[in-house]
Parts: structure tokens; sequence; C-alpha cells
């Protein structure tokens, strides 16, 4: 019933609008021609094998690599656009490994996540944040580098938020954690979008959680789009089930 | 003991004019993970401003010293515009290289134009002595010295510390990537960088050839990079304040050490170079540092 509405967006209704993206490094062509929509408050999650181009679909949308096609948030085009530029219309994106300022202290980490902005709520966000993920109030003063994996990838996200984004890119947040706090992780996930209605893109290896808390799901394949849908087909598909879920 | 403590002063004084040097290195090493091998070239051309400015066009000698401080600031910016930015900064060769080449530029540049002959430097600082004890005084030159750097070191914590410009300046010392995902401009961050390492070169430089007993020439600030880039490593490279114990230790090195061993005073150079030797074996993060030095 829904489905009319959900797989034909205008690019309007999208926060973000993808079609035939290319790009690569160099020479070496990874993604070829990808479509694919995020609504808003949706969260949509990217599954796919190792070197399939998750990553660098992220990148392609965030302007860390060169790319062709198309590239709208919220019907402007940000394809081609430096990511600085991106990250001030509001594009977040938290990278595969974290990224971690490691010599910055985790308030210093936060507080460069809010670089673009020049409001005076930062001190009032970051203390949100803080209410979210205590651990790093606590070790605000540390040195980022110091933490945990499950407490970076906690610092990462938030400093992701403190731009506060209109959308969210998340690559692959569970590596190297965990099944306790990646469960975690997740359900906070699934709770700060409920909560502000955060626009989600999430990347990840570990389907099973992702898609359950995801709306829709892409599979990608060798940098095309394999399979797509609702969350709940995806965790039913045959297919889908025997490549990604290992069941 | 009067002795003694006379060569105190002196390896305070030269010390920290090498930490002043080795704080505009730590800036660049920040920015670049490299060693600046023209820093000490961008400095002197500095002192030469001054030297104009100052004899040449009657400009109080503090304000000349802060005109020459903006003018090398801004060469050097055009600097990295120019040759540095274009180039990978993953790829350490060719900056390294061009360092180089800008050493060679810039120094044979300042003999053409003001020879090699020495000149002497008006002082920047009270002449004679701020304390006598027995027949061992401390100039207040030293003081003036020691002061300018403490200052010079505290100011450039505040400003990475405490600005906005600081704060992303330290984020892409830490994380290029990162720093760019938050919306930070890299390029311009990293030429900020530029300037202010050789506007405190610059300084460095006036300061080290306002002593009564040295003059400027094109050459001048050659062994003042050397004793510079070992202050920097034992310091620690990243790291400011290291780079003020590292100036002062290899100061104190040069005056104290070499004067009561075998070393001939011909040789106060190559202990520079030993001190540098030991870090990278013994402790390649020196000593408040975060970041081994793998390259020099
Ligand atoms: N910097 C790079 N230069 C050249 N090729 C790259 C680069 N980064 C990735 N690739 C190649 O692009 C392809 C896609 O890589 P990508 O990192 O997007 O995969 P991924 O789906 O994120 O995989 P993973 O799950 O391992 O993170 C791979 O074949 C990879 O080897
Ligand atoms: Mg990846």
């Amino acid at each position: 019933m829904s489905e009319d509405t959900t797989q034909n967006p205008t690019p309007a209704q999208a926060v973000l609008h993808v079609a035939d993206l290319k790009g690569g490094y160099g020479q070496i062509q990874v993604l070829h021609g990808l479509d694919f929509y995020v609504n808003d408050g949706e969260i949509v999650v990217i599954l796919g094998a190792n070197g399939a181009g998750k990553t660098t679909t992220l990148r392609a949308i965030s302007g860390m690599i060169a790319t062709s096609g198309t590239v709208d948030l919220r019907g402007e085009s940000i394809q081609g656009s430096k990511a600085p530029d991106i990250v001030r219309k509001g594009v977040a994106h938290v990278p595969q490994g974290r990224g971690t300022l490691n010599e910055l202290s985790v308030e210093d980490n936060l507080r460069v996540g809010a670089f673009i902005r020049k409001d005076n709520e930062v001190d009032a966000d970051m203390e949100r944040w803080f209410d979210v993920y205590p651990v790093l109030r606590e070790r605000r003063n540390q040195r980022a580098g110091s933490l945990s994996g499950g407490e970076q990838q906690m610092l990462a996200v938030s400093r992701a938020l403190m731009s506060r984004p209109d959308l969210l890119l998340l690559d692959e947040p569970s590596l190297g954690l965990a099944p306790l706090i990646v469960k975690d992780l997740f359900d906070r996930f699934a709770e700060i979008n409920k909560e502000t209605g955060m626009t989600m893109l999430v990347v990840e290896q570990n389907a099973q959680l992702a898609l359950a808390i995801a709306d829709r799901g892409y599979v990608i394949e060798s940098g095309e789009i394999a399979f797509d849908g609702p969350a709940a087909e995806l965790l039913s598909d045959d297919k889908i089930r025997k490549s990604y879920l290992g069941v | 003991m009067d002795l003694f403590l006379n060569r105190v002063f002196d390896g305070l004084s030269n010390g920290a004019t090498y930490a002043l040097i080795a704080l505009a290195l730590v800036m660049i090493f920040k920015a670049t993970t490299l060693i600046n091998f023209a820093q000490g070239e961008f400095a002197m051309i500095g002192a030469f401003i001054v030297l104009v400015l100052a004899t040449e066009r009657g400009v109080p000698m503090w304000i000349a010293v802060i005109l020459a401080m903006i003018i090398a600031g801004l060469g050097a910016a055009g600097i990295e515009r120019t040759l540095i930015r274009p180039f990978d900064p993953a790829d350490h060769l060719p900056l390294v290289i061009i360092t180089l080449g800008l050493f060679l530029a810039i120094n044979a540049i300042a003999g053409i134009v003001w020879r090699f002959d020495p000149r002497r430097f008006p002082e920047l600082f009270p002449s004679g002595n701020a304390l006598t004890i027995g027949s061992a005084t401390l100039t207040w030159y030293t003081v003036g010295v020691v002061c300018t750097t403490l200052i010079t070191a505290s100011l450039l914590t505040l400003l990475l510390n405490k600005t906005k410009i600081g704060l992303a300046f330290r984020a892409v010392s830490s994380n290029l990537e990162s720093s760019e995902l938050v919306g930070v401009r890299v390029g311009p961050t990293l030429q900020f960088g530029w300037a202010i390492a050789a506007a405190v070169g610059a300084l460095g430089a006036a300061v080290f050839v306002a002593n009564p007993v040295l003059q400027l020439e094109p050459t001048i600030m050659i062994r003042v990079l050397i004793f510079a880039v070992s202050a920097a490593a034992l310091g620690g490279l990243d790291s400011l304040w290291g780079a003020i114990i590292g100036g002062v230790a290899i100061g104190m090195v040069q005056s104290i050490v070499v004067p009561y061993t075998p070393i001939p005073n011909e040789l106060a150079l190559a202990t520079a170079v030993i001190v540098l030797l030991l870090v990278l074996i013994f402790k390649p993060a020196g000593l408040l540092g975060t970041a081994a030095v793998e390259r020099v």
C-alpha cells in the first residue's frame, strides 16, 4: 500500500536523492551508477560484503571523492561540492573507523563538531549529548585517543550531531566492538531517531542489527544496488538471509 | 662558580632563542609532520626586514619587529599557497625537496640583496646587567630573550587552545579527514600555521641577532636551525612547551657541557646532532611529544 509513495518519492520529499551515482579512486571506478533515496526521518541501511563500495558511497555523498550523477539534499544539488561545504548544507558523516581526533580532549572533539555553527547553543547541545552518553561527560577532559572503541564511537556520533545535521551518515558503527556494546549503540540510534526525527543512512555488515532498527535497506554488490526494500522484507528474504545474515 | 653561572646565563639566552625557532618548527610539524628546513632562512629575512625598517626608515625597533613578523607571516602564507598546498600532504618527498630548495634560494637571494658581510643589529633590550653575582653577570639581553620566549610560547598556547582557528589547527594536525568532515577548510587552516610559524621565526632571529656580541649576516641562522631542530626533536616535535624545554637543554649542553668536557669548541654544533641522534634512538617521541620522529 505505501509501496508507491516510498519507492518513488518526489525529490522534494526525500532528504537525500541519489541517481546514477558514479565514482571511485583515480582511474578505478567503484560505483557504477547507484540510485537510492532517504526520506525525512527514516533510518536507511546499506548492506554489502567487504569491498562492495559501501564506504565509497558515503564518501561520494559527503564530497570526499570525485563523482558524477545526481546527489540532491532536500532538492538542492550537492554533487561536486567540497566536503566542508556539504557539511554546511547539513550532512554529517561518521567515517569508518570513527575518525577520532586522538590528541584532542573529548570536549574539543565535540567543539570541533560544532565548527560550522555560529549560534551560542553549542554548550547546551554538548550537555544534551552528554546526557545521552554520560560516559563522555565523565571523560570530557581526557584525550579522546584514550577512550575505548565503544566510547570513541559514541564520541564520533556525538561529534557529528554537534553540527545539527539534516542527515547523519554512519559508516559501520559496529566495527570492532563487542556484541553487547553494538546492541546498545544501535538501540541508542533508534532512540535518537525517534526523539529527534534525525534522518540516518547507516552502512553496516551486521545486517541483522541494522535492519532491526531500519525502515528500509539497500544491498550493494560490486558498486551496484542488487536489492532493496523495507527492512522487514529484507530480513525475511531467503536470498538475503543466506548471503548477508549468515542463516 | 662564577664562571659556571656565566655559562648557565649564556646557555639560557642561547637556549631561549633556539626555543623560539623550535616553536616555529613545531607549528610547521603540526601542520605537515615535516621539518621546514627553510625556517631559519625565513627568520633571517625577517631580521633583515627589521634592520632595514629600523636603520633606513627610522621605525622604532619593536614596531619594526612586529612589522617584520607580519611581513614574514604574509610571505609564508603566500609560499604555502603556491609551493606547498598543490602537493599531496601524504607524500613527503616533494615537500622536503621544496623546503630544502627554499632554504638555498632564500639564502642566495639574501646574499645578493644584502651581501654576506656582517652588519651591526640595533639593540632590542636595554644594555647592561640586570644582576651581578660576584663576577657573574645576568644581562638585560638574557632576561629579555627569556621573557620574549616565555611570552611567545604562552600566547601560542592561548591561540591554539582558546580560539576557533586554533581548534581547527589542532584538529587538522590530529586528523585531516575528520576535520574536513566537520567543515574545517584544511588549506587556509594550514596556511595560518605557516604564517604564525614564520612570524615567530622572524621574532626569534631578531631577538637572536640583537645579542650585542653578534652581527646579522645571511648565514647566521644555519647553525641556529640545527640547534633548534635538535631542541624541537628533544622536546617532542609536536609540543610547544617541549620545544622550550628542548631549547634550554640544548643551550645548556652547548654552554656548560662542552666547556667542561674534552669536546673541542668547534664541535659544539656536533653536540646538537648527537643529542638529536640520541633522541631518535632512545625516545623518538621526545620528552613531551606524542608523535614519533620518523622523518626529519
Ligand atoms: N583509497 C582507495 N584507493 C583505491 N581503491 C580503493 C580505495 N578505497 C577503497 N578502494 C576500493 O574500492 C572498493 C570499494 O571499497 P569500499 O571501501 O567502498 O568498500 P566497503 O563496502 O566499504 O568495504 P568494507 O566493508 O570492507 O568497509 C574496493 O575494491 C576497494 O579496494
Ligand atoms: Mg567500508
